[in-house]
């Protein structure tokens, strides 16, 4: 079978196809990991607190006795649903607001880009605080927190390589051939920047994983009973002296797709590139 | 006499400045101050002068790409400068860009770069659109089986060849080839003028050349205007302007040309200082900061372009005397 393009440039990189594989396997864990538990996240058993990996309990159990394993793979679903709707709403408004600002230039760049810079004045994290202390709590609230969070960075990337589009001769040729500002947008604009604002958005769905677990750890975000791995994580400080794989296997998790986004945001950038096309 | 299909009264093309954030007084960089010229159908008429001189704001002007301070551009007998030009307009008038490298999308393959102003511009089916880029290509001297591959796997000729074709797709009567060579080695320079040439005489167009290089414009054009600082100093036909030029600016040009005789001494007189910035421009005669023979009338009052012979019009109080030949 012949495969696409894009696809043999990505298969290139190794550390990305790895990246990817591990991420796939998230996925699945989160969309049919429930299924296959024989645990429940919730049930408690006290006689069996703060204890270290077993046969029973592959990943130990918590502070209430609860499977650790069970409530990552629950977690999972958390975590990662949050941050990709957050990311992904965040990110459109960002990509029409950079959009807007760089291609039309003036006082919409202006009024826009004073916008994002006080959007990107506060410490992102105080941000994500400060509107899920406004808004409450919840998953939905910890979503839009993380929404409002990714808008300032890609619209300032957009509007960066916007303008850096809109002055190329390639645009000015479309302007002389007739087509209209929506047509340019759709068709040169958008296609042009598309390669750095995936790789931006994959780089955001990292750190989003990282605010939610942040925000879950300083109390803020998922709450309990839900599983989530910053919540879990927080919980697991109190014992890390007497029982430290509590917290290494949210932790575990966690650093692995945050740096499989990474990584696979790398390996994306290249194959998106195409100057590289053809490249044996 | 040929008709005249574009016409150039006092175009003025200003860029405003902003001079620190309390300023109120705009300031303007004055890249075309007060230009005119007649176009004639069929004709080449080519725009020299150095760089920055503003022969290709004229240029990008005539195509609607950036709008003129004031003056006024007639295309057809139509003003098309006043206004946000119609898509009949617009088509009737193409450029061709100095950069074969950045005018062309990245992510276009040449079918579709090519396709592209006839999918915006008209209601052709997408067979009669394939049909009439193959045939594009093929009068560009492209090869059709290249119509998948992507502008960076062309060489810069080739590719020159591709914007040739993308300018010519909607059938205009005008093109304005923006130092369509100058990017280019110079044997593949021969080779699109001599398309560009083969081209005029196949679709009857009317090219306006602009170019810092005599030679390519001598080649190519009929008749030829040398601009100076945002100014034309003189308009005159091919021969007469090799052969009898009459403003000291022109004269300079023409002597800077190297001659291949190991033989023949150099004339010395070389322009001496730089041009003068066209944010706050001379009195006067725009040249007359740097003109040997420049007088203190021509510090005082600016010459108009007057008519000095056949078809020949030059700036300067002096031409008449100064005029070689």
């Amino acid at each position: 079978m012949k495969k696409h393009p894009l696809l043999r440039r990505f298969m290139k990189r190794k550390a990305s196809v790895l990246g990817a594989v591990i991420l796939l396997l998230f996925f699945f864990t989160a969309l049919f990991g429930p299924l296959l538990c024989t645990q429940d996240p919730y049930q408690q058993d006290v006689t069996q607190i703060h204890k270290g990996p077993s046969a029973e309990h592959w990943f130990g159990t918590d502070y209430l006795g609860r499977d650790t394993l069970t409530r990552l793979i629950y977690g999972a679903r958390v975590s990662l649903a949050l941050s990709f709707s957050g990311v992904l709403s965040g990110s459109l408004i960002g990509i029409i607001l950079g959009v807007c600002a760089g291609y039309f230039g003036k006082w919409v760049d202006t009024l826009i880009s004073r916008l994002i810079d006080i959007m990107l004045a506060f410490p992102s994290l105080l941000l994500a605080m400060t509107i899920v202390a406004i808004l409450g709590n919840g998953l939905f609230n910890t979503a839009v927190a993380i929404a409002v969070f990714s808008i300032p960075s890609v619209a300032r990337m957009v509007r960066g390589v916007v303008i850096g589009l809109r002055d190329s001769q390639y645009i000015s040729a479309c302007k002389v051939m007739g087509e209209d500002n929506a047509r340019i947008i759709a068709t040169h604009i958008i296609p042009n920047a598309i390669s750095q604002i995936i790789v931006n958005i994959t780089l955001n769905l990292g750190t989003a994983i990282l605010t939610a677990s942040s925000l879950s750890f300083l109390g803020l975000g998922v709450q309990p009973p839900n599983p989530e791995w910053g919540a879990m994580l927080s919980k697991a400080r109190d014992v890390l002296r007497y029982n430290p794989s509590e917290a290494l296997f949210p932790g575990i998790a966690i650093t692995l797709v945050v740096m499989s986004f990474s990584l696979v945001g790398d390996g994306l950038r290249d194959a998106l590139d195409p100057k590289l096309k053809n490249v044996s | 006499m040929a008709k005249t299909l574009l016409s150039i009264r006092d175009l003025k093309v200003y860029y405003p400045v902003k001079r620190g954030f309390l300023s109120l007084q705009k300031q303007y960089v004055k890249a075309v101050d007060g230009v005119s010229f007649d176009v004639y159908e069929g004709e080449a008429f080519g725009i020299v002068g150095e760089s920055g001189c503003g022969k290709s704001t004229t240029g990008h002007t005539i195509v609607g790409l950036l709008q003129p301070y004031s003056g006024e551009i007639r295309f057809e007998g139509e003003v098309i400068s006043d206004k946000k030009r119609t898509a009949d307009q617009a088509v009737k008038s193409q450029i061709i860009f100095q950069e074969p490298y950045t005018s062309l999308d990245p992510r276009f393959t040449v079918g579709n770069l090519i396709a592209e102003p006839l999918k915006v511009n008209t209601k052709l089916t997408k067979a009669q659109i394939t049909e009439k880029v193959k045939q594009l290509m093929k009068d560009v001297g492209l090869n059709e089986t290249q119509i998948t591959k992507y502008p960076h796997e062309f060489s810069g000729g080739q590719r020159q060849r591709i914007g040739v074709a993308r300018a010519l797709a909607l059938e205009p009567k005008l093109i304005v080839c923006d130092e369509p060579v100058s990017a280019l080695d110079v044997s593949i320079q021969a080779q699109i003028l001599n398309l560009m040439q083969e081209l005029q005489r196949k679709y009857n167009l009317t090219y306006v050349f602009i170019s810092h290089n005599l030679s390519v414009v001598y080649h190519l054009c009929d008749r030829i205007a040398v601009m100076y600082l945002g100014n034309v100093v003189e308009i005159s036909t091919k021969r007469e302007l090799f052969d009898h030029p009459a403003h000291p600016y022109t004269q300079a040009l023409l002597n800077a040309i190297p001659v291949p005789d190991p033989d023949r001494v150099m004339n010395p007189t070389v322009l001496s200082g730089d041009v003068p910035s066209p944010l706050n421009p001379p009195s006067g005669c725009c040249f007359h900061t740097r003109c040997p023979y420049a007088t203190d009338e021509c510090r005082a009052s600016k010459p108009a372009l007057r008519e000095i012979g056949e078809g020949h019009l030059a700036a300067c109080h002096y031409c008449e005397k100064l005029q070689k030949g």
